[in-house]
């Protein structure tokens, strides 16, 4: 144990009690601390990214020309749905509230280190561990989960998907529930009882808002799935009845369920990543964030809406109420247009510097627009009817979802690296990564719109030649390539940054925010001093003193020396 | 802890209002009960903390203007490095194993598990006994 003093007073506020600290690989799996866990979380979360977008790639390829040949039917139902499950359950959530969260939350209010540290810990372990699990599905001998990332019943029950694949799935997903409710709790009891002096819950930095608000999501959202995921084995096993009709179940129930936990789990991808662009967007346009509030509360509103919406993944289904769900999901396009409204604004103006990170912070503005735009279009369930399980939809959703963990997870990578490592990843390397991905992007995504209008299914392995998809399949698997190709590129920069090391220094981006008062990386319990909060922007306070929007500071800062 | 709670609460009355406006209308059980239990989840910990914040003193976290008395002690114990998470973790995988390979991965991963929570006790009890304040 480590007990420690508050750092303002006392500078050499760590009392280290006297006990050899391990090293190496020990180190590693038994650290506490909160960067470190940080670090695993992402380094990880990359690690399933590549991976799943391998599979991407693969799904591409085979639809590259009718009647493709280069993977089996059977294998091609267990890529999309590992590719999406990987993507959706282990990178983009895992990334966001296990990766930045962890490294950043604390720094940003202050905090020596997480709540529950080795809870934090364990958190890890089931993640890394469930990840794997889901894996393993391709070394049995019936394949993987090949029931679609949503698992619907009944093509989940035990008749139609045999063998130990979706039951892997099955217990993979729930190891990793488990991790996200745990690093909830935690980000949660951070947020809420280790803020530092002065650090009021409307100073806080947008992004630690943010995942106060994920946190709270999970909470609601990750037990839902739990209890799904144990009546669906309870199904396949025990012969239960719950989502079979000749039991007297009702499959349309686990649509309910599931989709209860998906449609938060949306927003609990999306919404730490809206937090890292209202981060950096205010530090490269060197303005504060235009209207703090108005961003806290759309945050809060988002999280309100995006549980009442479960269903509108269902309209077809035919059992929901349509103009209830469609309703609210039209709503939640108001809380997400201040977002972006707040952001342009705050880039209006402002000295704007274009560097890698803020490019991907632009980026995600125009594709996460596209994808918002054409989800209101799907809120409305004539156009819905329309288009369900076609690729209109595939490319909404992906439109949104690389739009937010790839754009602006990037863009905070770029942002934070510095703060990760002591280092810079390179800035030339980095614009070609931003510009390859980015219009790779564009170049994938567009043509499914356009194939989805014309009514190609989604989840289809092959397509005749008659059927008029061919170019614009071509055109979005060339596509796919060069967004391949942008994501080397950028591991290409950070095995650079790590064999060639450009060191940062502790503030390079002028920030606003605690996480910048420290040095790069920080020390063991983060601060050896802190400044004073008396504003969102402390940091900035503390450096430029002649622009600091607090209230002037009697003391010029120290107030120890009151 | 004023602000803390309007959090949770905010959040929870807002399923209230959606769960009767849901409810009168589709009479729809598995989406009500969803809801309801989203509202419990809100409003429970948004009152437990709304009551709480009544009965204690504000901390230094919730004022604007903080006093040096206000900044002085004890932030918290914090642990050291420690194998046990990753035991536990590593039973607690074994024990979901279990569900598909067979009962006898639960019966190694319970004892990881058991393994890890007397180890994490025992640890607990000798770190904090090594503390100054702690030792009697």
């Amino acid at each position: 144990m480590t007990t420690l003093q508050e750092p303002l007073v006392q500078t050499a506020g760590v009392v280290e009690h006297e006990r050899k600290a391990p090293g190496g690989f020990y180190k590693w799996i038994t650290s506490v601390d909160h960067k470190v866990i940080g670090k695993n979380y992402m380094y990880t979360a990359l690690t399933f990214m590549f991976i799943a977008g391998a599979m991407a790639l693969l799904i591409r390829t085979q639809l590259f020309n009718p009647d493709g040949h280069v993977v089996s039917l059977q294998t091609y139902n267990e890529l999309f749905t590992i590719h999406g499950s990987m993507m959706l359950y282990l990178f983009a959530g895992p990334f966001a509230f296990g990766g930045f969260a962890n490294f950043i939350i604390p720094l940003q209010i202050g905090a020596p280190d997480m709540a529950f540290p080795r809870l934090n810990n364990l958190s890890y372990w089931l993640y890394l561990l469930g990840g794997v699990t889901m894996l393993f599905g391709f070394f049995t001998a019936s394949g993987a989960a090949a029931f679609g990332w949503v698992a619907y019943a009944p093509l989940s029950s035990a008749p139609y998907s045999p063998g130990p694949g979706p039951d892997l799935w099955i217990v993979s997903i729930a190891l990793v529930g488990f991790s996200g409710i745990f690093t909830a709790v935690n980000l949660v009891t951070t947020i809420f009882y280790l803020r530092a002096p002065g650090m009021t819950m409307f100073r806080m930095p947008l992004f630690s808002w943010s995942m106060l608000v994920t946190g709270i999501l999970i909470l609601i959202a990750f037990p839902v799935l739990t209890a799904a995921l144990v009546l669906l084995y309870a199904d396949r096993h025990y012969g239960a009845h719950f989502f079979s009709v000749a039991g007297g179940g009702v499959p349309v129930m686990w649509q309910n369920l599931f989709w209860f936990f998906g449609h938060p789990e949306v927003y609990i991808l999306a919404l730490p990543f809206f937090g890292i662009i209202s981060e950096l967007i205010p530090v490269f346009s060197r303005k504060p964030i235009f209207g703090y509030k108005g961003m806290v509360f759309a945050t809060l509103a988002i999280a309100g809406l995006s549980t009442g919406v479960w269903a509108h993944h269902m309209f077809t289904t035919g059992t929901v109420l349509l103009p209830f769900f469609s309703a609210l999901s039209l709503l939640i396009a108001v809380p997400t247009g201040i977002k972006v409204f707040t952001w342009i604004a705050t880039m209006w103006g402002g000295q704007i510097r274009f560097n890698t990170s803020m490019l991907f912070a632009v980026g995600f503005i125009f594709a996460f627009v596209m994808g918002g735009i054409t989800g209101v279009m799907l809120a409305s369930p004539p156009i819905d009817f329309y288009t369900h399980d076609t690729y209109f939809v595939v490319a909404h959703f992906h439109q949104v979802l690389i739009g937010t963990t790839i754009f602006a997870g990037f863009a905070g990578i770029y942002y934070w690296y510095p703060k990760l490592t002591g280092r810079f990843l390179h800035e030339g390397l980095g614009k070609w990564n931003f510009w390859v991905t980015f219009i790779g992007f564009w170049i994938t995504f567009m043509p499914q719109y356009l194939l989805g209008l014309r009514g190609m299914p989604r989840r289809i392995a092959i397509y005749s030649p008659t059927d008029g998809f061919t170019f614009l399949n071509r055109m979005s698997t060339v596509g796919s390539y060069m967004m391949g190709i942008g994501m080397f590129l950028f591991l290409l920069n950070f095995i650079i940054s790590w064999r060639r090391p450009r060191p940062a220094g502790d503030n390079p981006w002028d920030g606003f925010t605690l996480e910048w008062a420290t040095s790069s990386p920080p020390p063991a319990h983060n601060f050896h001093s802190l400044p004073a909060i008396r504003s969102a922007r402390p940091t900035w306070d503390m450096n430029h003193p002649e622009h600091a929007d607090a209230v002037p500071a009697v003391t010029g800062g120290d107030e120890s020396a009151q | 802890m004023r602000n803390e709670s309007r959090v949770y609460l905010g959040i929870g009355s807002f399923f209230v209002l959606i769960l009767v406006i849901y409810f009168v209308w589709s009479r729809e059980s598995t989406g009500s009960v969803l809801l309801l239990a989203s509202a419990g989840l809100g409003l429970l910990p948004g009152l437990y903390i709304g009551w709480w914040s009544r009965r204690m003193q504000q901390r230094p976290e919730d004022v604007d203007e903080v006093a040096p008395r206000d900044i002085t002690g004890v932030v918290g114990q914090f642990p050291e490095n420690t194998i046990f998470p990753f035991t536990l973790g590593v039973g607690a995988w074994l024990v979901g194993l279990a569900f598909v390979f067979g009962l006898w991965f639960a019966i190694i991963g319970l004892g990881f598990v058991f393994g890890a929570a007397i180890g994490a006790t025992l640890e607990s009890k000798r770190a904090s006994l090594s503390e100054r304040e702690n030792r009697v």
